[in-house]
Parts: structure tokens; sequence; C-alpha cells
């Protein structure tokens, strides 16, 4: 095999290339991104084979969509919804993903329900739960932190979840 | 949405998260994730590829279970295309003389636009 070099990490940066983007698009402000040092760490406490395991997106159903919302103007709010509900597909058009290269029609390539229905079958995991949160991508890191991560645990709590897998597009 | 899962575990709730945009994951920083180097949409596998979207999500799991401290990524050893995995990424959001004037005219027509909604919102009260 060719050995490969480079002079550039290979994998994308999307702070790079927004921030190049937005600002050829005349955005002076370069938005700031989410930076932590310290990262909080949970240990599951029981074996996975007995967690009931819940799934986050960041797609909504579209008739709560509204699409002449400016972007950042907070219509949209944290929900939970049924997994049954979901398996027609979600709509995520007004998201920023590579539309160029892919899509989104499967829905297992971003909300995995099915894949985890069948580890639920096989004993991998105790179960998926019955119902899957959906949270805003909010340019607000006040919204996301004080408004929507408390409704997410609050509905994990409800659900009686051991473990969540979160799915951003 | 990494907000999302650092508020969990700080409530004792253990999370795994699977995406494409490593850097602004890694830069707000989570106990698990799940990195697959795809063009941002199929942070769990290819479109119609349930064997996958199977291991991906498998590896999920997994890291659920094995990860003993934070800031623990594993990159899935998936490649989008084999022949030419360099051109999705050149080809998003790209900036050069081809499009510059284009994205400069884009932006101040949505800045026009914004500024007449806005001022539409004031004039109903």
């Amino acid at each position: 095999m060719a050995v490969d070099r480079r002079t550039h990490r290979s994998h994308v940066s999307y702070i790079d290339k927004s921030r190049n983007y937005y600002g050829a698009q005349g955005y002076p402000q370069a938005y700031q991104w989410s930076y932590n040092h310290h990262v909080p760490f949970a240990p599951l406490t029981k074996p996975l084979n007995e967690c009931r395991v819940g799934l986050v997106t960041t797609s909504f159903f579209e008739k709560k969509v509204d699409k002449d919302a400016v972007a950042g103007s907070a219509t949209k709010e944290p929900y939970a919804a049924r997994c049954d509900d979901a398996l027609g597909g979600l709509y995520n058009k007004d998201l920023f993903w590579d539309k160029d290269n892919t899509h989104t029609d499967d829905l297992d390539t971003y909300l995995p329900i099915n894949r985890l229905r069948e580890f639920a079958k096989q004993g991998r995991i105790g179960s998926l739960a019955e119902r899957f949160y959906g949270v805003p991508t909010d340019y607000s890191h006040r919204r996301t932190s004080r408004r929507d991560a408390p409704q997410i645990l609050e509905f994990a709590q409800e659900d009686e979840l051991d473990a969540v897998i979160l799915v951003p597009l | 949405m990494s907000l999302v899962a650092r508020h969990l575990e700080e409530a004792g709730l253990p999370t795994v998260v699977m995406g494409s945009a490593r850097d602004i994951v890694e830069e707000c920083g989570v106990s698990r994730f799940v990195y697959t180097d795809f063009p941002l949409g199929n942070p769990v596998g290819k479109p119609d590829d349930v064997e996958m979207q199977t291991a991906i999500t498998g590896m999920a799991l997994e890291l659920l279970e094995r990860a003993w401290e934070p800031r623990t990524t594993v990159q899935t050893p998936f490649v989008w295309d084999a022949d030419s995995n360099d051109d999705w990424r050149e080809h998003f959001m790209n900036v050069d003389d081809t499009n510059r004037e284009a994205l400069a005219a884009a932006g101040d027509q949505r800045r026009a636009a914004q500024a007449d909604a806005k001022a539409e919102g004031r004039n109903r009260g």
C-alpha cells in the first residue's frame, strides 16, 4: 500500500469550513462553538442486556417545522414521540448536512430505531424505549443548556432510561 | 446535541454520541463518541446498507459498555468513497474564486430579506 502523506488533517473541520463560508457571505462575526475542558462521565450501572436505551435526534416531524422561520429564531421545541410514528421518516431538510452527496430517505442512517430493535430482539440490549426524543439544533447555547437539555433529561427519567444514544445529523 | 449529552451525563445517565462532525463534538467534549468519516447526514451508515448500520450501532453499544473515561472517541472503519474520498470533503461549503462573488451576493440578499421580515414584524406590532 502506498504511503499517504498530507499537509492537512484528512477529516473535515466543520468549524473552519462554516467560518469561512459564512465569512464569504459577509458575516464578519464567526459563530462561537461550544468548547469545554472538563467532560462529565457516567458509567453504565447494569449490564447492557438489562438496559432500556433511548434515542435522541435533531430531526423533527414535518408538521412541526416552520419553514419560513429565520435561522436561530427558536421556533422549535424539544419533543418526545413514539418510535413507531417515526418509521415513515422525519423532516430534516432545514438542517445543516451534505445534500449534494447523500440523502436521508433511510431513517436508520440517522435514527437507528430498526437496528436497535434488532439488537433488543437478539438480547444485546434490554429494550429500545417506546419513545424517542427530538432536540432543536439551536444557535443559542443558553437555550440548549437551560431549556432543551433539562427537558430531554425529564423525558429520559419519565421513560426510566438506563442509557441514551444521541445522533446529530 | 453534545450539550444535551453532557447534561445527561452530569445527571448520571450514560450517553454515546454517533456523528460525523468530529471537531464540533470533540470541542464541546462528550463522554463517548462514535465517529464515522462520512458527509453529514448519515452518521449511522450508508442508506440501505443494513450491515454497515448494524456495525456502527453495535460500536456505539460496545462503547457504552467499555469506555472507562470521558472523551473516548472511536472511529468506525468505513470509507464513503474508496476512489475519491476527498471530493465530498472539498466540495462541502467550499469557498474559492468560482463562487466568492455569488456567496457575497447571497449573503447581501439574505440580510436584506431578514431586515424586511423584521420591519414587517414591527409594523404588525
